[in-house]
């Protein structure tokens, strides 16, 4: 954080836009506490009417995976194709599964 | 651990097929500089660009002329917010821009040194100078950077309003009364090269372009995006009868495009480097303004501190 | 005075707080203390203007006399707003204007509370839509006061400094004339003597929270629902009306 001035600190913003769908990250915003994070979450990412529901987090509370791990990460999932229904051989005919 | 040469041969990959770089991803020093200056002075010019408009809000004609121009200010605000955020993810603190903007480190937009100095204005600043700017940020929601790129998607689809109500404005006024038509003519002879030098000196002579290109920062050089603007905005002027002040353009037929005369780098040079008609105003502003706000800042992460300490609580519902 | 003329006279009341509200509020665009608060203050201002209009153009069509809307918010003079003094002094600093909404808004949010249930369909229909809108401004503006009275030393002083400067203007709010009376009896209009206590419940609650306090036995201004405004509405009205003045039957 710089010296000489504050722009208190940064939050990251998820909103989420109809019941029943998941909250999804809009931006960022900069608050004191957490009732002032939620209000300028809502005065700056929900001005057009896109939400119904705000979860704020202070933006050095989140832990993200790095992109030079992507391949040790991810790749392995790749080639698991058991994990997904068309993998397997149904006999023609059988319904409902 | 992957070696230099390997990194970066991964970046120019990534840059090559499309893939757009992320926060944490590796990048060469130099795009990471050029993206946080690229960044920084787009957040400036919106935030700075907020007063030329501001001006007018308090002597808006009509309710809803008033609801409008401040919802578009409003909007000019909240995406200067949007690309502070993404400049952020860089790891160049809002404070540390803000400081950059003021020691005059970081630029501007040179357009918002000119006056808004009647009501046609405000329409001439929507229609011709919003204008400008998203034919600009259009081409930029393809640019490389993921924070850069989604920031201008949400803000091409924000500021679709801001051009047509700067155009209703000049309709309007051009199917007003006589005084009415003068000062929308007047304005646009007073914003249209401003607006033509907005998207940045001719090719040849930028000094960014070439690398930006490169790394599809930019996607577009500034004579294509000024040519585009050129030749959808003459049209729209003539449409409403305001006549575009260059005497000497001309329409080619070949090439489907109007030809304008030489545009007054002088003017630009001199503007950019602070010596337009409000650089001083609109920077002092804006200085004057965070000074009065500083105790309201400290105010607020005090409480922040306090309210650990002592859990004095705000009320909730 | 007769039902119709006291309904006029009550709608312009309810628009000229809004728009007065909306305009100082207005003043805060590209003068915030930081970027999201900037966005709030117009917000709120949007929040406000958006009523006015909606009230400007009931009152244009029980007046019947052809005047659009933003004539009768544009056009008339000092005497004939009928907004109350609180909401026209000028903006201070963030402090005096934070005061203003928090205090206004503790009284607005019970005022349209109660006439959602007006015996008048539009003015109730408006209060519901208005009320939430209300509501947040006076959470927003609670919360403000309460980290500025536990804030720094400044913003103690600088809050506390706002409710003195701000206060002797809230009696001015509850004070009933003709207008009221003419319409309290058909259930039209509130009696502004019912919100008092809830009024003083609500505010003290957080001026307690923010250890600000009330200097009692100052004096209290009056006249702002008869027109007897202070000096600052006219310079406000100035800058507003100007274009309206200046080019009289233009439409923009």
């Amino acid at each position: 954080m710089s010296t000489t001035d504050n722009q208190l600190p940064l939050w990251e913003v998820f909103i989420q836009s109809k019941s029943g769908t998941p909250h999804k990250h809009a931006g960022s915003i900069h608050a004191s506490d957490k009732n002032m994070a939620l209000e300028n979450a809502r005065d700056i990412y929900t001005r057009r009417g896109e939400g119904r529901n705000i979860w704020v987090v202070l933006s050095d509370q989140i832990a993200a995976s790095k992109t030079e791990d992507e391949a040790e990460f991810f790749d392995p999932a790749d080639d698991k194709v058991y994990r997904h229904p068309s993998f397997y051989k149904v006999p023609d005919g059988v319904k409902n599964m | 651990m992957k070696t230099p040469e390997e990194r970066l041969n991964h970046f120019n990959a990534c840059i090559e097929s499309e893939v757009k770089i992320e926060p944490k991803d590796w990048m060469p020093d130099e795009y990471r500089k050029t993206m946080i200056r690229q960044l920084s002075q787009h957040a400036h010019s919106e935030v700075i660009g907020m007063q030329p408009e501001g001006n007018w809000v308090l002597r808006a004609p009509s309710l809803r002329a008033k609801k409008i121009l401040l919802a578009k200010i409003q909007d000019e605000g909240g995406h200067g917010l949007y690309l502070y955020s993404a400049a952020e993810t860089l790891g160049i603190s809002r404070d540390e821009m803000i400081e950059q903007l003021h020691s005059g480190k970081a630029k501007y937009s040179s357009i918002f040194n000119y006056p808004a100095l009647t009501w046609a204005d405000i329409g001439a600043i929507g229609w011709l100078v919003d204008g400008a700017a998203i034919v600009n940020q259009i081409s930029l929601q393809r640019t490389s950077y993921g924070p850069y790129s989604r920031a201008m998607v949400r803000i091409c689809k924000e500021e679709s309003f801001h051009q047509r109500q700067g155009y209703e404005i000049m309709t309007t006024m051009m199917n007003g009364t006589a005084e009415q038509k003068e000062m929308a003519q007047d304005a646009m002879n007073r914003w249209w090269w401003p607006s033509l030098m907005m998207f940045g000196p001719p090719d040849n002579e930028s000094a960014h372009t070439k690398q930006s290109m490169q790394w599809k920062i930019k996607r577009e050089s500034n004579d294509v995006l000024r040519q585009r603007f050129i030749d959808k905005t003459v049209d729209q002027a003539h449409f409403i009868g305001l006549t575009v002040p260059d005497k000497n353009m001309k329409f080619n037929e070949s090439t489907q495009q109007y030809e304008i005369s030489p545009i007054d780098w002088e003017e630009f040079k001199q503007v950019i480097s602070g010596n337009g008609p409000c650089n001083h105003k609109r920077l002092s502003h804006h200085i004057k303004v965070h000074k009065q706000g500083k105790w309201v800042r400290e105010a607020a992460l005090a409480f922040s501190k306090n309210q650990q300490k002592n859990k004095a609580t705000l009320f909730t519902n | 005075m007769n039902t119709k003329k006291a309904l006029y006279n009550y709608c312009l009341r309810l628009a000229d707080n809004n728009l007065i509200a909306g305009q100082r509020l207005a003043e805060w665009c590209s003068n915030g203390p930081i970027l999201e608060e900037d966005l709030a203050m117009t917000n709120f201002a949007l929040d406000y203007l958006g009523q006015a209009e909606f009230h400007y153009n009931y009152a244009a069509e029980l007046e019947g006399k052809n005047r659009s809307g933003d004539e009768i918010a544009f056009t008339r003079s000092e005497r004939q707003y009928f907004n109350c003094l609180l909401l026209e002094q000028p903006n201070g600093d963030f402090a005096q204007s934070m005061m203003k909404i928090f205090l206004y808004s503790a009284f607005a949010k019970l005022l349209l509370g109660a006439l959602t249930h007006s015996q008048d369909e539009r003015l109730a229909a408006l209060a519901t839509k208005g009320i939430k809108e209300i509501k947040y401004h006076f959470r927003h503006s609670s919360e403000c006061i309460i980290r500025f009275g536990n804030g720094t030393e400044e913003s103690q002083h600088r809050s506390q400094f706002a409710l003195n400067e701000i206060w002797p203007y809230t009696a001015d709010l509850f004070e009933m004339n003709d207008t009221d009376q003419a319409l309290i009896s058909l259930g039209i209009a509130v009696d502004l003597n019912s919100l008092h206590t809830s009024w003083l419940l609500s505010v003290n609650e957080i001026l307690n929270a923010a250890n600000l306090s009330v200097i009692h036995n100052q004096h209290m201004y009056k006249g702002g629902y008869k027109g007897n405004h202070t000096e600052h509405l006219g310079h406000l009205l100035c800058e507003m009306q100007y274009l309206q003045r200046a080019h009289p039957g233009a439409i923009w």
